[in-house]
């Protein structure tokens, strides 16, 4: 019997990939840590980050206060952006579906310069105005699209096009007319910026991505039905408008914080989400963790690229990955897009 | 011996309209189960009333002799199996992994299948005659093979009673038949009982125990297909001028549909 090989998913599986993908992420971390316009070692950090030796004062400063908080500031966001994509492609049941895309990280980032603007510069007012903003975007663009039943491809993108020049708009016109110098800084951060990156926005956000991605994950198996069909889930047992909502609710979440420390980064939660599809498969019981670690270690690469690529300057983070990622959408789009659109 | 599904008086609305009104019938042990009628007599709505996705406002479902409202949603599933007139997978999920959910209901917690299931799966998938596919990603399949892969899904799933809508709309004469004498076997051999909603009238006369005939939302006739399928209900119903003969290999009537200007080929 072919297929007797084939077990399905099993847990051994999915642990035994969860640590391989954790130890890439941790020898990108390391790199990443010794990478950048001042030099310090891979062995002394080797050595520092186990506890043998210490670092001269200079080379602390420099891991621990600025290229630490970045690296793993991108790591979350990197993780989170990545999970975002893999849930939105399987609810929405397309595979373009990524918070980008759907203009919901400009959503998420409306409402974090509303917050800058009008003074919720607070502790976690801007945080929770960019979670506003990016859950009202996601019922916006599902609002808009789904009025003839199901959710089209086409329309779904579409819709996305509009509300991200919408949002861009508004982003422009706070930054063109206000004089706060805060917002002058914020073009950079239009394109994605992790160098303000601070150890209270990771405890922040950490808690938050964790007890997401738990629940997420707890859906694992719900989503693999609801990728074959909302009538055949609900069938089946799955409390499909239950498990729609809280994901909704729980990705504009983490988003949402995220993009209000980082600002907008495009495409994370296309490429990765693919990449490991086509490793791995499609079943979220291992896509979902494989994508969120697999996120991480993207985003801190690409950021590590953006800071060194043109050193002593640095690039916005959002600009490798639209580099990369815009060809890519391209290239999915030319190579399965006839099989995506029709619905 | 009773019966596997009773339902009484059932009725049923999207908005306003009902659109079904008092649905009377039972489903007996072992039978294959006709449902035909046409487009918008409700066929589809009363399979989703009878797997529970759909909640009635009126009347009693009883599932073996208990209301189907006291049922989980999950028990519903371990009972009654749905075949979907077509499932599009977004993404390239294997066969033996879309196999492998219909496992779905009967997992607890713990979210990954055991040694037991992958074993129900690979039973159902030599049933089905869908082991050979079982590395192929179910988007490459043709129209029958992913129709058997479904009716293997809903083996897997252990349910007693397996409902299948429009199961042959796509498929071509040959594959038509296949699936039919699938459906057939699997009913004698693993004593499951079945509602099936076609538009292959003549065939389905073939293989079903019984017929019943939807229109309007209303039970129009119930029983033998001989009894069911006869020029007047079905021209009736339809609206359409037919023709029923009897096929003389298998004795069960056979249905052909007239040209409305009644005088065979038209020319201009």
């Amino acid at each position: 019997m072919r297929g007797s090989e084939d077990q399905g998913i099993t847990l051994i599986k999915v642990i035994v990939t969860g640590l391989i993908l954790l130890g890439i992420l941790i020898i990108i971390i390391l790199i990443s840590l010794s990478l950048g316009p001042a030099k310090v070692s891979l062995r002394d950090i080797l050595a520092w980050s186990v506890g043998h030796g210490a670092l001269d004062q200079q080379a602390w400063m420099i891991i621990y206060k600025i290229r630490l908080p970045r690296i793993l500031l991108a790591g979350l966001v990197g993780f989170s952006l990545s999970l975002g994509g893999v849930v939105f492609q399987a609810l929405l049941r397309n595979p373009l579906a990524e918070p980008f895309i759907l203009g919901i990280s400009s959503g998420a980032a409306v409402g974090a310069i509303i917050g800058i603007v009008f003074g919720f510069g607070f502790h976690l007012g801007v945080p929770l105005l960019s979670f506003t903003g990016a859950l009202f975007t996601v019922l916006l663009v599902i609002g808009i699209s789904s009025r003839q039943g199901g959710l089209e491809s086409a329309t779904l993108l579409l819709t996305g096009v509009i509300v991200n020049a919408f949002f861009t708009a508004v982003i422009m016109f706070f930054i063109a007319t206000t004089s706060d110098s805060r917002l002058h800084s914020m073009l950079f951060w239009l394109y994605g910026d992790l160098s303000q990156s601070k150890y209270i926005q990771l405890s922040v956000s950490l808690p938050l991505i964790l007890i997401v991605s738990g629940i997420i994950y707890f859906f694992s198996r719900h989503l693999n039905l609801i990728v074959g069909g909302e009538d055949t889930a609900l069938q089946m047992g799955v409390e499909v408008e239950l498990v729609k909502w809280v994901s909704f609710l729980g990705i504009s979440l983490i988003t949402g914080v995220v993009i209000s420390f980082s600002g907008i980064i495009g495409f994370v939660g296309l490429i990765v989400p693919h990449l490991i599809r086509m490793l791995l498969g499609p079943d979220h019981r291992l896509l979902i963790p494989a994508s969120a670690i697999g996120g991480a270690c993207f985003l801190i690469a690409a950021d590590t690229l953006a800071r060194t690529i043109i050193s002593p300057s640095e690039l916005p983070v959002g600009v490798v990955t639209a580099f990369l990622g815009a060809p890519f959408f391209i290239y999915l789009l030319k190579q399965r897009g006839s099989q995506w659109t029709q619905s | 011996m009773d019966p596997e599904l009773i339902l009484r008086g059932v009725f049923f609305r999207y908005e306003q309209q009902w659109c079904l009104r008092g649905i009377d019938f039972e489903l007996r042990k072992g039978e294959i189960l006709g449902l035909i009628g046409p487009n918008g007599s409700g066929k589809s709505t009363l399979l989703r009333i009878i797997d529970g996705v759909l909640k009635i406002p009126k009347g009693e479902i009883l599932l073996r002799n208990k209301p189907l409202s006291t049922y989980k949603r999950g028990d519903i599933a371990r009972q009654i199996a749905m075949v979907p007139q077509e499932s599009t997978f977004r993404f390239p999920f294997s066969v033996f992994e879309v196999v492998l959910m219909g496992r779905f209901p009967h997992l607890g917690l713990f979210p990954f299948e055991g040694k037991e299931d992958v074993k129900i799966a690979q039973q159902s998938m030599l049933l089905t005659h869908t082991l050979d596919l079982a590395k192929r990603s179910i988007n490459e399949l043709s129209g029958g093979e992913k129709q058997r892969v479904l009716i293997a899904r809903a083996l897997t799933q252990r349910a007693h009673i397996i409902l299948l809508d429009e199961p042959t709309s796509f498929l071509d004469i040959r594959h038509k038949v296949e699936i039919f004498d699938l459906i057939s076997s699997l009913t004698l051999t693993q004593g499951l009982s079945v509602i099936i909603v076609s538009h292959d009238i003549s065939l389905a006369a073939q293989y079903c125990h019984r017929m019943l005939l939807l229109d309007k939302g209303g039970v129009y006739k119930i029983g033998e297909p001989a009894e069911v399928i006869t020029a007047d209900t079905i021209s009736t119903v339809y609206e359409c001028p037919v023709l029923v003969d009897k096929n003389p290999i298998s004795n069960t009537p056979r249905l052909t549909i007239l040209s409305r200007k009644g005088e065979g080929r038209v020319t201009s």
